[in-house]
């Protein structure tokens, strides 16, 4: 099972934070959502330890 | 084809853009969102002189003037920076919103095209120029500029793109949240620090009054060294001083506390404000950098144009400008950041006692850290030589 980060929007303050580190630009701040892509996104959980607003979550995938 | 394009229109970005157009240049200055100044992600604090530095104060943008500090030990010893003590350097709590608008509106006036609702997506160096591709409201089209100026802030792309930074690391970023709170009971004179490990580990809490019995009720903390998030810990914050007041907005954000980069450009292209971990590591301040650094991007800009050299070069002069202007405070500050951050809160708790009630001769962290240096040499020597 690998692990991806993913966001509550609801929660999200589009504020850049999690953008600012990770490690393999799997998140974007697109118009006014933050786009979070799986393909790309290595499951390190820095930008969840990084939320200001505790938005993001790290969920299992198959 | 453009002399520069700016990306991102915050007070770094309309300040390059202002100054370019004032030089002469042709301008393009784009915003990814529909509004400038919004949302905010700062806790608009500046000194008075680094705004009078480059504006006319208009009162319309200033939310608060304060005269003072105050600091609290985590035991809440308190140090006061009154007035008297301040000398020259008091506070203003700006309006960004108004703030950031007005620089926009400036940049336009001295000629700069400005788009909002657009962001850039892509660019490339081709024939010594730079290709700039652009995306508004599903649009999507390319422009060519001789400059690229990116200000898109902390998690900025043409930074990390163009090699000039690399992306932070946990112990390099502040994850800050802040309430805009209103009915509160505070005096509004004076700007409040709340510091240790429980209540912001790796940073601060802070109250910035906006006048009205308002205020700007935030924290930041460095993910490396927190247990929650910094939300959690502003709504803990808020608890254990009892502050009452309602919340009519939320602004969070992240503010690079890297130190000094060792350049800020690359062939065509210059990085100004929080793309350029330009914000102070010790206070989080980014507003006057950002400022200063817009306008000395915007004069080398002017004189690469005029001389026909984009070389990172060339560049190299809008480094030298920034580096004697604030880069060597943000590389000490830095240095005392770490110190700060291996102290404990018995620590933090002896050094405010020590220099409680005394007469700090101006409303600087130069001022408080050469009296702790002489209350504490043994605890802080290693910081002598960059302070006394």
């Amino acid at each position: 099972m690998a692990r991806k980060a993913t966001v509550n929007r609801r929660k999200c303050a589009y504020c850049g934070a999690c953008v600012a580190v990770c490690p393999v630009d799997a998140n974007e701040l697109v118009e006014t959502y933050l786009e979070i892509y799986d393909d790309r996104c290595n499951g390190c959980g820095i930008c969840v330890r990084t939320c200001p607003m505790g938005a993001l979550v790290l969920v299992e995938v198959n | 084809m453009y002399d520069v394009v700016v990306v991102g229109a915050g007070p770094a970005g309309s300040m390059a853009a202002k100054t370019a157009a004032e030089n002469g240049l042709k301008v393009l200055l784009v915003e990814k969102r529909q509004e400038i100044g919004t949302p905010v992600r700062c806790a608009e604090g500046i000194s008075r002189e680094n705004v009078e530095r480059f504006f006319e104060v208009d009162k319309k943008w200033i939310a608060a003037e304060v005269t003072g500090a105050k600091i609290y030990a985590p035991d809440k010893t308190e140090v006061v920076m009154s007035e008297e003590m301040a000398g020259n350097e008091v506070g203003y709590v700006l309006e960004r919103k108004i703030f950031d608008r007005f620089i926009a509106r400036e940049a336009a006036k001295a000629g700069a095209e400005v788009y909002v609702k657009t962001a850039c997506t892509d660019f490339e160096r081709r024939n010594g120029f730079v290709r700039v591709k652009l995306r508004r409201m599903g649009e999507e089209w390319d422009v060519e500029a001789r400059i690229l100026i990116g200000a898109d802030g902390v998690e900025s792309k043409i930074g990390r793109k163009a090699g000039i930074i690399k992306t932070l690391k946990m112990n390099d970023i502040e994850s800050c949240v802040q309430y805009l709170m209103t009915g509160l009971d505070i005096d509004q004179s004076y700007t409040y620090f709340y510091l240790g490990r429980e209540v912001a580990p790796g940073g601060y809490a802070w109250i910035f009054p906006k006048g009205n019995s308002s205020a700007n009720v935030g924290i930041g903390v460095l993910p490396k060294m927190a247990e929650k998030t910094a939300r959690e810990y502003l709504d803990a914050f808020i608890e254990r001083e009892g502050i009452e007041g309602k919340v009519v907005e939320v602004v969070a954000g992240a503010v690079p506390v890297y130190g000094e980069i060792e350049t800020a450009v690359s062939d065509n292209i210059m990085l100004v404000g929080d793309a350029a971990f330009h914000a102070d590591p010790i206070t989080g301040g980014g507003i006057a950098n950002a400022l200063a650094g817009g306008y000395y991007a915007g004069k080398v800009a002017a004189e690469a144009v005029k001389k026909g050299d984009f070389s990172a070069g060339f560049l190299r002069k809008y480094d030298e400008l920034w580096k004697d202007d604030f880069g060597k405070k943000l590389k000490r500050n830095k240095k005392l950041q770490l110190k700060f951050l291996e102290m404990d809160d018995a620590t933090i708790n002896k050094l405010a006692a020590s220099i409680s009630g005394k007469n700090l001769s101006e409303m600087s962290i130069r001022a408080i850290v050469t009296e702790l240096i002489k209350a504490h040499p043994r605890l802080l020597w290693d910081l002598k030589s960059i302070f006394i």
